[in-house]
């Protein structure tokens, strides 16, 4: 696997695995961690936002500033603490928790009906008028019994048995990044 | 290296100046086929590379089934999948994998290998290194001693002064081969002199050119460089009817169009080669062509390089060292050891867009050589992907909700 995993001692590899509740395994953390050095191209030891967005890939997914508030400026062991939602073996309310977080931007523990609205509009652009978004969403929230006015909690995310698609990568993080056959 | 947008640019250009000479903007049809590839790419992964493990990615994140009017609110909410795409990009995607150097793996493990490889090194450095720095400079001593005074004085006589110069280009680059210790090994039929034909290749390395300008004087198609390679560009690879283009200079384009569209037309030009990647990748994959050689209305010839890692990596990572750098490792390796096919001359099909063409030649050369292809634009490497494509997902997006809401009002 090349030199970079000597620089990662084994404290330091439990260390991380202990800040992600063990949601990913040891080999895991030295991929994950061969990637962020890959990321970190000048090694300042976080990755800014124009190296993320150098990832052509990440650069057009709609919700990829949302998710760079989220990730720039991490240092490793956070980054793998953030990324752990998306591990297989994350509990429902840990993904719950991160879908959660994307929504609440203002970081004040409620969604609230215009926070729903501002991830629809990233998510659907120019194609969608802000009406149809409101009904979308007014519809939604009236027909699980909540008004416009509500906001809403982590414990109303998990009521409202939101079922998280599970990708597995499990493949691409224990193949090292793709290295050569 | 400028990290420019060319996201708002790239939509000015087009009203402006429209499409027909523009080597290096994608059109809606690239960006149709750039969507549709990297939908193919994630589902093939899926179900046909091994490398990638489990992928339970779906296809289409947006099945819209009947539902529970209270789940409503739960598929409102479940923006995982667009999530799930964003950390998939982190932890690994294709395009960075195309630029990355893999390192050789080390074999001085134990108690005779170790002196063994010590002894080589002391070999590379201290008996080669220093040959082929005299070969390469002497080399380069009888070229300008040759080239130059053939150039100043018989610049009128050009029947005569072009195939010297071209047969000592041909001798250079056999001496930068030989300082390399190159073992190349050609197959298929050689180049010949004609009007209307234009030579492409896969990209790695500079050196690329060299290997190729040993057997057959090409007029290749290059970035103007910065420095002593720049100077030389200038100068020597200018008599043999190079072009050069600025990639930073967006009114460029337009220029070097033309100029290839002359190249290519006048009968005792040297026959053009272009490098239709626009960008050195790792020779373990290939990205997209750009379809401005294949719109020149003249046949193709593809040509597929493929090194042989076995004693030194040929690809220059422009990001990570300067080209002497390169230069200097491949000269302290034991050979750069590299195959070279001139597969079948190819011309576009009346039911083809020079895109489809692109990509059958592109097809050609990646099956040759046994290389990946990934359906991304070079350029990415310098520039941010277009709006467009960010445009796209969300469409697909904005028409699954209007048909949920559809739906749901119909109920």
């Amino acid at each position: 696997m090349g030199n970079t995993s000597s620089m990662l001692t084994q404290y330091d590899i439990e260390d991380v695995q202990n800040h992600c509740n063990n949601r990913f395994s040891q080999r895991e953390i030295v991929a994950l961690y061969e990637r962020f050095c890959a990321l970190d191209r000048s090694g300042k030891g976080y990755i800014s936002s124009d190296e993320f967005m150098s990832v052509p890939e990440f650069a057009v997914n709609p919700l990829s500033q949302r998710l760079l508030a989220m990730l720039e400026g991490l240092n490793f062991k956070e980054f793998a603490g953030v990324l752990s939602a998306f591990s297989p073996s994350a509990t429902i309310e840990e993904k719950l928790s991160f879908i959660f977080k994307v929504y609440d931007i203002r970081n004040n523990g409620k969604v609230s009906r215009e926070d729903i609205i501002r991830v629809l509009c990233d998510l659907s652009g120019n194609f969608l008028t802000d009406e149809q978004r409101q009904a979308v969403v007014t519809q939604a929230l009236e027909e699980s019994g909540y008004s416009k006015d509500d906001s809403l909690t982590p414990e109303d995310f998990l009521k409202v048995k939101l079922k998280p698609k599970c990708y597995s990568w499990k493949g691409r993080l224990e193949d090292g990044g793709g290295s050569a056959r | 290296m400028k990290k420019v947008t060319l996201a708002d640019e790239m939509i000015d250009v087009d009203s402006r100046t429209g499409r027909d000479a523009s080597l290096f903007q994608p059109s809606k049809s690239e960006l149709n086929l750039y969507q549709r590839h990297v939908e193919d790419l994630l589902s093939d992964s899926a179900c046909k590379n091994a490398e990638l493990g489990s992928l339970t990615y779906p296809a289409s994140k947006l099945e819209v089934a009947p539902f529970h009017p209270s789940e409503a609110l739960a598929s409102v909410l479940d923006i995982s999948p667009t999530l799930a795409e964003a950390a998939s990009a982190i932890v690994d995607d294709s395009f960075t994998r195309c630029f990355k150097s893999n390192p050789i793996e080390p074999w001085n493990w134990n108690i005779y290998l170790f002196p063994l490889w010590c002894m080589g090194f002391i070999v590379r450095y201290g008996i080669l290194f220093p040959v082929r720095l005299v070969l390469l400079t002497l080399g380069w001593i009888i070229f300008l001693g040759l080239f130059l005074p053939v150039h100043f004085c018989i610049k009128g006589n050009d029947e005569i002064r072009k195939p010297i110069e071209r047969g000592l280009v041909e001798f250079m680059c056999g001496v930068f081969v030989a300082s390399w210790t190159g073992v190349v090994r050609y197959h298929g039929p050689q180049p010949s002199r004609r009007a209307k034909q234009v030579f492409v290749a896969n990209h790695t390395s500079m050196i690329d050119f060299i290997v190729l300008e040993q057997m057959t004087s090409f007029a290749v198609i290059m970035q103007k460089h910065p420095g002593w390679v720049g100077l030389l560009q200038t100068t020597v690879l200018e008599s043999l009817g190079c072009i050069w283009f600025d990639r930073t200079e967006s009114n460029d384009r337009l220029v070097v169009a033309q100029k290839l569209k002359r190249h290519v037309e006048s009968d005792d030009s040297n026959p053009l080669l272009i490098f239709p990647e626009g960008t050195c990748v790792n020779n373990e994959y290939c990205v997209m062509f750009k379809k401005g050689a294949f719109e020149l209305d003249c046949a193709v010839c593809p040509i597929a390089i493929k090194y042989n890692k076995i004693f030194v990596d040929a690809f220059w990572n422009s990001k990570k060292q300067s080209f002497t750098m390169h230069l200097i490792q491949l000269m302290t390796s034991w050979a750069v050891v590299c195959d070279v096919w001139y597969l079948e001359p190819q011309t576009i099909r009346k039911d083809e867009t020079p895109i489809e063409f692109a990509e059958r030649v592109r097809d050609m050369i990646a099956n040759r050589v046994g290389i990946k292809k990934v359906p991304w634009d070079g350029y990415l490497k310098y520039y941010r992907p277009s709006i467009k494509l960010t445009e796209k997902k969300q469409q697909k997006f904005a028409n699954a909700v209007l048909q949920r809401l559809g739906h749901s009002q119909q109920q």
